[in-house]
């Protein structure tokens, strides 16, 4: 552990010998145990308390404690500082460490997790946290990488191995990687036990997809690339073993080095209370400073003359100096204003309030087994103010799984779920799946719901067959067979799996390939097809098609892509084909599924083999291949022939467009930020409901370079300008553009705009739109906009649109995501929620709240945040006011005892009034109360409105509570001291002394604000119950304890008031005052409150008091979720899909052959696969890929 | 609740939460709500309670008897004496003449009254030793009593403090004129005017076989003109630390003018109804000053009830705030009633 906490000077350059612990040593690199705790058992007291004390109220309250042992000043016993004061710290601390702990535990476990290290030519299993840079490491298929290790070789072939990213950057489709060639026939381990090349690269970063390096070996210098690194993070995927060199351990990995630092969260009502405690502060000052003066003066005046009775202290000869230590003194009885205790019961709140997130049986995911969880106690009255929504896409919003869900084939729509009667019926309970036991080789986890397709197949419908052929033809998925009949697919693209399982289903078994050939179970009937050429896809193309020779001789051209480049591409005869098929993918695009259109062609020998010939010349790496291939491609994918089309459903989570819907209705805005393409990402927002047919237009913003990205926003602003000006909104041109230097006055015109618009942006042009010169622009435009979707954005790009949002609006930000590249959204946002339950843990661990289903984001926020809110808000008013009320005495009091800093109570009254008389109610007020019951709260999203416009808790409200304390503190005083100055008891004796006046106030103040506290709780349950009359009788019996003879005869100088509680409260002139005190207190309240609720109803108040009925928000629910979308005209294309598969499979590298048939294919495959892999993936990241210039606005 | 859960996983206990209404947040509760009928009523009903009880209390108040002399500037003379403290030695009577012109009947209570004493002052408050007063044998160097706690010499003093030192140490007596040249002393009680629990609790000789040896050791304070076990000679069980006229003072009031009490009416011979209306003499030995710190001195005389002494001021406040109450009440009613039919569904 202790290695963990080494901090080194930064590196220059990284030196890594492999196999060489001794030497590697000197460099001191770090470890590759990661540390997330803070302390141990022997820090913790000392750092901790040091931690604590940096707390401005801490610190504060220790400065009182040392004030109050001043004798001159102290006007209050040490303990009415010091109980409080260590009981906050000590409850701080206690939870302090259990977050620790837990922390310790996630890091043991991380840190034990085992993996097999290469010592002394042996396989050694070593605890993660042992493993050393340098070290080599045998990984294992799904295993999670545990350093960032140089590849050197793996079970497959040519060293590739496949590793999965999703935690690292979000992307779910697999990645290749390759060692070196020279490294990847270190096969075995003797060899690999006499690998000693060093490797020389850079320091430690957090670029993700950028390594360099040179390995030195054998007197040969190899440059290193991130091809050849396997990140911590990943997993391995598709890869029997792979061995790796340990170049980053730990906290130098990129992994780490990307998640950065978690900065400590505050709330808004966090800040704005600490906004009002300085205000207070400064309010009490102020009061110190008149009280001072009143001091000086009535030393002057009257206790001069006085020192009769009353000689000054020695240390003071003169008013003034009195006045200055009357100053210290008020300031200690004046300090309740502030209560310690207010901290730490909003902390107690809090953690309440996160045990009942933890506890809820409707956020648990049954399926995952997974609780909701609070993972950060200090958060949740911000959940009640979310107006901005962050949502990653895969795995948030989608559960990442492709399903074959509907399909046409010459012009009939297969896959809707018929009733009876022949109706499209919604997927209910009792539907029967269609039953695929008749083949052996079908997937059990396949789902279809319509037989009609099954039947056309066994049926020998030649277009159905050749559209199954088609799909089990025309992919680049591995297969594998373990053992006969077990056919495990390895998809590039989770699509093409869907896909190709389908065909697999349908009686069209993918079994095999090899370089040359595919092999398919047709109908039972082994058919090997000979691959002649694949077509890859690519972002331009959006297309891929193969070549293939069938048995019988023909060549035929099967494609498939997006429906707007094939549509053109076909023959133009069966125009009613067409029609029929394009009405299909509208609805299926309507629907939100991603669909692809199906076509081949057949060729003449004589033609393929002249284009074959072109293509070969043209694929010799030089300048321009891509652009001879390109063209070559486009000449043979004309006139074809229209199969069908398919429609893949990305599975969204359960509930996911309800959810959406609610949160919309409750004014909340939802962007989604997503890493993956752009029409996967509309495609989504279509799907689940963010993006709808209706929405007046949707501005789609791809420019590549600044000027274009401001142009396009410029162009979607003025077209919603022109439309809300048509709208008769009158707002003039030149007057927005006027007004567009101040950004906030145009801000808030586009605010008003009529009309839904959503806004699409791609990475690179959300790169220039987060430029400083240009983000105002870009935020104004996005904030119109109903939706905002963001694609192809980094993980960092994530956390600054969130930073966009949060430094200009103002607003409670909410980022929600699964993945490790939404980590760093997460930790911007204020607050973070992770998806749990899935493999990745990297969200849920930077997240403050965590759980298994999109879905329970509503739940989370409408119930428990707006209660959270609620309730915060009612204990802040509450809590000032009573401690107003309370300590606003002393200052009336000060006019009548020469300003002298006497306290009106007693001072264990002083010491018991906030923790004990009047805490507990307003606890339990703070946790338990409810203005509206949950259903109410799902029922009306608008009642989440109040704490977007923080109207519960505000500075007016504050003041409102001051103001009310005051007016208690007033009447607290001068009613008894109205009846008291000349009163006498019933027995004659005088009434008006010092003791029981101190009773008789307390006693007020007690069961004032005990029956406030009875009017601001909604919600009674047994607990407030108890609490509340429990408050009364503790304060009672206290009272009687401690006026108690007993207690006096051990301590006489501490229990002065003896006897005092039974003389006082016997006096029915005492209970007289007490009564008027409270009725005088109370019944303006309650006016003000009947009057507000009776002229100025808000909308829980509404709900709370009566029974609306729903019927119409129902059927407006219902109607949402029905919504036909037969005019869609948009397309419904989106593939996830990599290029460069196509050459890799062509070149069989990827295939375990012989190495025989490897040699024949040798020749043919010169062109290096994985520099058209790399060179694409540059392209990508460097945002020159052209596909975005030619995306039109779906929208036409 | 397990049976439900456990199908999946027999062997590890489910992590679903238990369905307690208290987890869930679903406990039964009283949702209390401001309607309108009950606010009305209660406006109503608190008012017209206050109204009563305030004319209640105005009624009784007003039977109430009482008499009020400021004697510090009646006897002038002692007060100009007792400004210059060098002269604490020399004695100054006074007489103050007065007329009551009803009866007072039943209990009759004769207080002093100051005026800007500060009793109430926070270092006087403090200085005092209850440790002490409780016949303890404490060290009251450590105490509160400072400066009046000993002397140059070592010599504590007994009681102790501030509040002890400045007790009020007027002798007042009354007399009645039967006619007049003749006049007769009222006989007062000195003794059971202070709490039973400050009498026998609070307040304890320390024990000795006589209290002069008791305080052995101690000195008075300096403004004491006789010991504490010299307070009372008559009355062994209201002398030294528990005489009455020592713990009432000690009970420190709460505003800078109060009045304490300082002898009851004994009820005997022509004083067993209270005291017949006629002439009155007080006869005041003048010790305590008060002119120096602008203070006054009153006598009162006064009878009570059940309430207490006069006492207009709790009376008026219930009769205002009952007035202001059912007042309000109305109000309200009107601006429901009025503004009603904007809130029709709000009816409940």
């Amino acid at each position: 552990m202790e290695l963990c906490a080494k901090k080194h000077p930064p590196e220059e350059e990284r030196r890594v010998k492999a196999n060489a612990r001794e030497y590697n040593e000197k460099f001191q690199y770090a470890s590759n145990c990661i540390q997330t705790s803070k302390y141990n058992i022997i820090t913790f007291l000392p750092v901790n308390l040091f931690e604590q004390f940096q707390e401005v109220a801490n610190t504060y309250f220790l400065f009182l404690l040392i004030l109050q042992l001043i004798p001159q000043i102290s006007s209050l016993s040490w303990f009415t500082t010091i109980v409080p004061l260590v009981l906050v710290l000590t409850i701080t601390a206690v939870k302090d460490a259990t977050d620790d702990y837990f922390r310790h535990k996630s890091d043991n476990q991380v840190n034990n997790r085992q993996s097999q290290v290469l010592i002394n030519g042996t396989l050694q299993q070593e605890q993660w946290m042992n493993v050393r840079v340098g070290d080599i490491i045998k990984l294992e298929n799904n295993h999670f990488v545990a350093a960032d290790l140089l590849l050197l070789s793996s079970s497959e072939p040519h060293g590739l191995c496949y590793i999965e990213t999703a935690e690292l950057d979000g992307e779910t489709n697999m990645k290749v990687r390759q060692g070196i060639p020279v490294t990847s026939e270190l096969g075995d381990i003797s060899k690999l036990a006499q690998f000693d090349g060093e490797v020389i690269c850079e320091p430690p970063n957090n670029k993700l997809d950028k390594f360099s390096g040179t390995l030195y070996w054998k007197e040969n210098k190899y440059q290193l690339s991130n091809q050849n690194m396997l990140l911590r993070g990943c997993m391995l995927r598709n890869t029997e073993w792979c061995f790796g060199l340990v170049v980053f351990a730990g906290p130098d990995t990129k992994l780490m080095q990307n998640s950065g630092r978690t900065k400590f969260k505050r709330t808004s009502i966090d800040r704005l209370m600490n906004t009002l405690v300085l205000w207070i502060f400064g309010f009490l000052v102020c009061m110190g400073v008149i009280l001072a003066i009143g001091n000086a003066i009535w030393e002057h005046e009257v206790g001069a003359c006085f020192q009769i009775y009353l000689p000054w202290d020695v240390a003071v000869d003169s008013a003034f100096f009195s006045g200055f230590l009357s100053f210290w003194s008020y300031i200690i009885i004046l300090n309740t204003v502030v209560p310690i205790s207010l901290y730490v019961s909003v902390e107690v709140i809090r953690l309440g309030h996160s045990y009942f997130i933890n506890w809820d049986k409707k956020m648990f995911c049954a399926q995952r087994q997974t609780p909701a969880e609070a993972r950060t106690t200090t958060l949740n009255e911000e959940l009640g103010q979310v107006e901005y929504i962050f949502s990653d896409k895969t795995g948030t919003l989608t559960q990442n799984i492709m399903i074959f869900s509907k399909c046409s084939i010459d012009g009939r729509s297969y896959g809707d779920v018929l009733d009876v009667l022949g109706h499209k019926a919604e997927l209910g309970e009792r539907t029967e799946p269609v039953d695929f036991s008749f083949n052996p080789l079908a997937d059990p986890r396949f789902r279809f719901w319509d037989a009609s397709l099954l039947q056309a197949v066994q049926l020998g419908n030649p277009h159905v067959h050749e559209f199954f052929r088609l799909l089990s033809l025309c992919h680049t998925v591995m297969s594998e067979e373990r053992s006969e009949g077990e056919l495990y697919y390895k998809a590039q693209s989770p699509d093409e799996g869907a896909l190709v399982t389908a065909a697999r289903n349908f009686s069209f078994v993918f079994r095999s390939r090899t370089p040359k050939t595919i092999t398919v179970q047709e109908l039972g009937r082994a058919v090997t097809y000979q691959l002649l050429a694949i077509l890859d896809f690519n972002n331009v193309r959006k297309r891929m098609s193969v070549i293939v020779r069938r048995p019988e001789g023909r060549i035929r051209l099967y494609c498939k892509g997006a429906d707007t480049i094939l549509l053109e591409r076909l023959r133009p005869a069966h125009h009613e084909l067409l029609n029929v098929t394009t009405d299909h993918l509208n609805e299926y695009a309507g629907e939100g599924l991603r669909t692809l259109v199906l076509a081949y062609k057949d060729l003449e020998d004589g033609y393929y083999e002249e284009w074959a010939e072109q293509l070969l010349r043209a694929s010799t790496p030089s300048e321009g291949r891509e652009d001879r291939l390109a063209r070559l491609y486009e000449e043979v994918e004309r006139d074809m022939t229209l199969l069908g089309a398919t429609a893949i459903e990305d599975k969204l989570q359960q509930g996911v467009p309800e959810t959406i819907a609610i949160l919309t209705l409750a004014n909340i805005k939802i962007w989604v930020l997503t890493g993956d393409k752009q029409e996967t990402a509309v495609n989504i927002g279509y799907s689940c409901k963010m993006l709808t047919d209706d929405m007046t237009e949707v501005f789609i913003v791809t420019g590549h370079t600044v000027l274009e990205v401001r142009e396009e926003l410029r162009k979607a602003r003025e077209k919603m300008m022109d439309s809300s000006r048509s709208m008769g909104n009158g707002f003039s041109c030149q007057e927005k553009l006027a007004s567009s230097s101040s950004a906030s006055r145009l801000t808030s015109v586009l605010e008003a705009i009529a009309g839904e618009y959503a806004l699409v942006i791609n990475g690179h042009s959300l790169a220039h739109a987060l430029e400083a010169d240009m983000e105002l622009e870009f935020l104004e435009t996005a904030c119109a906009c109903k939706a905002v979707i963001c694609c192809r954005v980094t993980p960092l790009q994530k956390a600054q649109v969130v930073e966009l949002v949060k430094k200009h609006k103002k607003a409670v930000t909410l980022a929600i995501g699964d993945g490790a590249n939404d980590v760093s959204m997460i930790k911007t946002a204020h607050i973070g929620v992770g998806i749990s339950g899935q493999e990745g843990i990297q969200a849920v661990l930077a997240s403050d709240y965590s759980f298994s289903q999109f879905k329970f984001l509503q739940r989370l926020l409408l119930v428990h945040g707006r209660w959270s809110y609620l309730r915060m808000c009612k204990f802040l008013c509450y809590f000032f006011y009573k401690n107003f009320a309370f300590t606003m005495v002393h200052f009336w009091f000060g006019f009548f005892c020469g300003f002298s800093a006497q306290t009106v109570y007693d001072q264990y009254f002083i010491t018991l009034y906030n923790i004990v008389y009047t805490s507990l109610p307003v606890l339990a007020m703070g946790v338990f109360d409810q203005d509206v019951t949950e259903q109410r709260s799902m029922e009306y999203p608008k009642l989440y409105e109040p704490g977007q416009l923080n109207l519960l808790f505000n500075k007016r409200e504050f003041f409102i509570c001051i103001a009310q304390g005051i007016y208690t503190s007033v009447l607290m005083f001068f009613i008894p001291y109205g009846v008291f100055a000349d009163a006498t008891r019933d027995d004659g004796a005088q009434l008006a002394d010092y003791q029981s006046f101190a009773v008789t106030v307390a006693t007020s103040l007690v069961i004032v604000v005990s029956v406030q506290i009875g009017l601001d709780t909604g919600f009674w349950t047994a607990i407030n119950h108890f609490f509340i009359w429990g408050s009364l009788a503790v304060y009672f019996a206290i009272l009687f304890a401690m006026h108690s003879d007993g207690l006096f005869q051990m301590f006489p100088n501490q229990f002065r008031f003896v006897g005092n509680a039974q003389n006082t409260l016997a006096q029915p002139t005492v209970w007289l005052t007490i009564t008027l005190t409270t009725v005088v207190c109370i019944m303006p309240v309650v006016a003000f409150r009947f009057l507000k609720l009776d002229l100025k109803p808000e909308l829980s108040d509404t709900v709370r008091y009566t029974q609306l009925v729903r019927k119409k928000q129902r059927t407006q629910h219902r109607c949402m979720r029905r919504v036909g979308r037969s005019g869609s005209r948009r397309s419904g294309y989106a593939f996830s899909h990599q290029e460069g598969f196509g050459e890799l499979i062509m070149s069989g590298k990827n295939m375990r052959l012989s190495s025989l048939a490897l040699s024949s294919f040798a020749a043919r495959s010169s062109s290096s696969w994985i520099e058209t892999l790399r060179k694409k993936k540059g392209g990508d990241s460097t945002a020159s890929s052209p596909s975005g210039g030619a995306d039109k606005p779906l929208k036409v | 609740m397990k049976n439900k859960n456990s199908q999946g996983a027999q062997e590890s206990p489910s992590r679903c939460p238990d369905n307690s209404a208290f987890k869930q947040q679903k406990l039964p509760a009283w949702k209390p709500k401001l309607t309108a009928p009950t606010v009305f009523s209660s406006f109503f009903t608190i008012g017209v309670f206050c109204l009563i009880m305030g004319i209640c209390l105005i009624l009784y108040a007003r039977s109430v008897k009482e008499i009020q002399i400021n004697y510090s500037d009646i006897c002038l003379n002692c007060s100009k004496l007792r400004e210059n403290s060098s002269n604490w030695d020399k004695e100054c009577n006074c007489s103050v003449h007065f007329t009551l012109q009803e009866n007072m009947l039943g209990d009759v209570f004769m207080y002093y009254r100051l005026q800007n004493f500060y009793q109430n002052h926070r270092r006087y408050v403090l200085s005092r030793s209850d440790a002490q007063l409780l016949g303890q044998d404490v060290n009251i160097q450590n105490s509160n009593c400072a400066p009046f706690a000993t002397y140059p010499n070592g010599t504590s003093m007994a009681p102790c403090g501030a509040i002890a030192n400045s007790m009020f140490n007027d002798s007042i007596q009354l007399f009645y004129y039967l006619n007049s040249s003749t006049a007769i002393e009222i006989p007062l009680l000195k003794s059971g005017n202070s709490w039973f629990s400050d009498k026998n609790v609070k307040f304890r000789n320390p024990t000795s076989y006589n209290l002069s040896s008791a305080f052995a050791g101690t000195t008075r304070p300096p403004y004491w003109q006789k010991p504490a076990y010299l307070l009372d000679e008559e009355d062994e069980r209201n002398n030294g630390y528990i005489n009455d006229d020592f713990i009432i003072w000690m009970r420190v009031s709460a505003f800078p003018t109060f009045r304490n009490l300082y002898r009851r009416l004994s009820h005997t011979n022509q004083f067993a109804d209270g005291l017949p209306a006629g002439n009155y003499t007080f006869h005041i030995t003048y010790n305590f000053p008060v002119t120096k710190f602008k203070g006054k001195k009153q006598l009162v005389l006064s009878t009570i009830t059940w309430s207490g002494g006069s006492n207009l001021f709790l009376g008026i406040a219930y009769t205002v705030s009952g007035a202001v109450i059912v007042l309000a009440g109305f109000i309200i009613t009107a601006i429901h009633l009025k503004l009603r039919k904007k809130t029709t569904y709000f009816q409940s």
